[in-house]
């Protein structure tokens, strides 16, 4: 029985070099994502995607000061690489139609490209808007937790690439206590707003690529409470029987209404 | 910090206060060789901030729908023949109206072949509609909803050629027929509303919001317009009157519903693009024929045919316009980054502990 294996994005060490947008390009053989300015810091990639699997984010806010932090007065300037969040309970893998999405030995999402269709149903059925369709190809992309990697006993290409191992890899329980240590160390520094994100309280019952990040989540686009899809099929089906219930009575009494006359 | 230009940014100074703070930082390099404050910012200027106030550069961070033209058309066409195969059912049965019932089945057949057409066309190669058929999973109503098509047309289409059978050639297959529209039309009481499921069950908070109403609206939309279309083809049997008014009297509360609603998610079907297409689609579909069909239900033969022709119109066009609207909120509402990130909710982020409260000095500046 393989390990399940998790990220561990450790932000307070990324020094947003995109080695691992790159790395990750190159072995997985993606094209280009447009060559365009955002105006957004140093952020030109703007969010994730069918050509993009990780995404070093460019946040320019004010963190609390600690030791060796930033003097109130300056912005700071903080990088994090965001990727396929891999949740435990997946929407994408819920709601595809095809099964082409599966969950892996290793606990990844991954979507396998020579069964999806190209519905499109996994896009929107992504609470972290994390799976894109490709225009021209019609199917639907996003991190493979590098599978064929990770196959062989091989780190990732984004966290063997990563300079600093911002980005680290490794067992899902080994991840979970290393982001519990860095966060004690890091509070214990003074880095108050230093916090794991890691929405184990919601539907998503918790991911694999965890991230530790300085101040509130939501300016790393982190949804506080990211909702699998399925949690509304109750109500959707419920309300779907009621409206079949209307069409078949209705058309019931109109008809035997009209008899009558 | 009193150098800051935000402190003096009068219109008629501003352009001063970019100079002089250009100079001073000039001076302040030479001397010290770094510059240690701010640089240079445009008062009101839309400088780019993420923060727990913005979010992450106000981008949004779900992904917009990537259907086209042909997901709003299925649901249209898809609504009418589902609903259309059990009008014809209970025509055959209980109208015993033989000639509304053959036209039903055409329209359910048409419907259905139509139906996948659009699939295909939306997903590209013929052989990824089959693909769809692969497994079947209950949690994915994607996959409900192909399988309910897939059923739905094997039946609807299976009864139409048994109808042409039976009346143009007289080959004994009447019963076959009534066997496969008793299946469409189970088939069909899903059909005509899973659409609403389909898009319900998703994380665009505009349509997630809505998942306890939209199959209704959607089913009742689907009925409308199954009635319209017949009723153009020529029928003029009074029960579809009555259904028809029944429909619109729905779709008419669901749009108060929605008109009244404070909900910020529902926010793209009252403002902007979308809003208006809501309520073009929405008054056609609802008040309109209800109040022409109320009105044909009293009036004389000649008059109530016009009306109800009127009605049938007006409740296609709506129909259409309703299912491209909410399609096109599902973008907007994609679009809004402030719904999924709980910005301007008053909701504590869980992930922070108390006393490293989320206040953005970057707002606090501004």
């Amino acid at each position: 029985m393989s390990p399940t294996t998790a990220f561990f994005t450790d932000s307070t060490v990324c020094i947003g070099c995109k080695a691992c947008e790159v790395a990750c390009k190159e072995w997985n053989s993606i094209a280009d994502d447009g060559f365009h300015w955002t105006g957004n810091s140093y952020d030109n990639t703007g969010s994730l995607g069918h050509s993009t699997w990780r995404h070093v984010k460019f946040v320019e806010h004010a963190p609390e000061p600690g030791l060796g932090g930033n003097s109130p007065d300056l912005i700071s300037w903080v990088f994090s690489s965001d990727v396929c969040k891999h949740c435990e309970v997946a929407g994408c893998l819920e709601a595809c139609p095809t099964g082409a999405i599966v969950r892996t030995e290793f606990g990844g999402v991954y979507i396998q490209p020579d069964v999806c269709n190209g519905c499109a149903y996994c896009v929107v059925a992504c609470p972290f808007g994390v799976v894109h369709r490709n225009p021209n190809d019609g199917r639907a992309f996003k991190c493979t937790f590098c599978y064929d990697r990770q196959k062989v006993g091989l780190k990732p290409a984004c966290a063997q690439a990563c300079p600093t191992e911002s980005i680290k890899f490794g067992p899902i329980e080994e991840m979970k206590l290393v982001a519990q240590e860095r966060m004690e160390e890091l509070r214990s520094r003074g880095m108050n707003d230093a916090c794991i994100y890691d929405p184990v309280d919601t539907s998503v019952e918790g991911i694999h690529a965890l991230f530790l990040v300085r101040g509130d989540p939501r300016q790393y686009n982190l949804p506080p409470h990211p909702e699998v899809p399925t949690t509304y099929n109750r109500t959707g089906w419920t309300s779907s029987a009621v409206a079949a219930g209307l069409l078949l009575c209705g058309s019931l009494i109109a008809f035997l209404g009209s008899t009558k006359r | 910090m009193s150098s800051n230009p935000h402190e003096r940014s009068t219109p008629a100074h501003a352009e001063l206060a970019r100079e002089n703070r250009l100079i001073e930082i000039r001076r302040e390099a030479e001397r010290k060789g770094h510059v240690e404050a701010h640089g240079i910012r445009l008062p009101g200027a839309p400088f780019p901030v993420a923060s727990p106030e913005t979010g992450y550069y106000g981008l949004h961070l779900l992904k917009e729908p990537c259907w086209s033209w042909e997901i709003p058309s299925y649901f249209f066409v898809g609504g009418a023949a589902g609903s259309a195969a059990v009008i014809g059912a209970m025509a055959n049965w209980i109208g015993g109206d033989k000639r509304l019932a053959r036209d039903c089945r055409m329209v359910a057949a048409g419907g259905a072949i139509i139906s996948c057409g659009l699939l295909i066309s939306d997903l590209g190669r013929p052989e990824r509609f089959l693909a769809m058929l692969r497994v079947f999973k209950p949690q994915s109503p994607m996959s409900v909803g192909a399988w309910t098509l897939a059923l739905f047309g094997s039946f609807s289409v299976a009864a139409a050629l048994a109808g042409i059978a039976t009346d143009r050639l007289g080959l004994p297959v009447r019963v076959l027929g009534n066997v496969a529209e008793a299946f469409s039309a189970a088939a069909g009481l899903p059909f005509s509303n899973y659409t609403g499921v389909l898009i319900g069950a998703s994380v665009i908070p505009v349509w997630n919001k809505h998942v306890g109403s939209l199959p209704i609206y959607f089913g009742m939309s689907g009925l409308n317009s199954a009635v319209g279309i017949l009723e153009l083809m020529g029928h003029e049997n009074p029960a579809l009157n009555t259904l028809g008014i029944g429909a619109a009297a729905i779709e008419t509360l669901e749009g108060v519903n929605i008109e009244t609603s404070r909900e910020p998610a529902a926010e793209p079907l009252k403002h902007g693009t979308s809003g208006f297409i809501a309520r073009l689609g929405g008054i056609p579909s609802g008040p309109v024929p209800l109040a022409l069909r109320l009105a044909a239900a009293f009036s004389g033969s000649r008059r109530s045919r016009k009306l109800r022709k009127a009605a049938a119109i007006s409740s296609l066009a709506g129909s259409m316009l309703t299912r491209i609207a909410w399609v096109h909120a599902g973008h907007i509402s994609a679009r809004d980054w402030r719904l999924p990130l709980e910005i301007g909710q008053k909701k504590d982020s869980p992930f922070l502990a108390a006393e490293a409260s989320p206040v953005s000095k970057m707002a606090k500046r501004a």
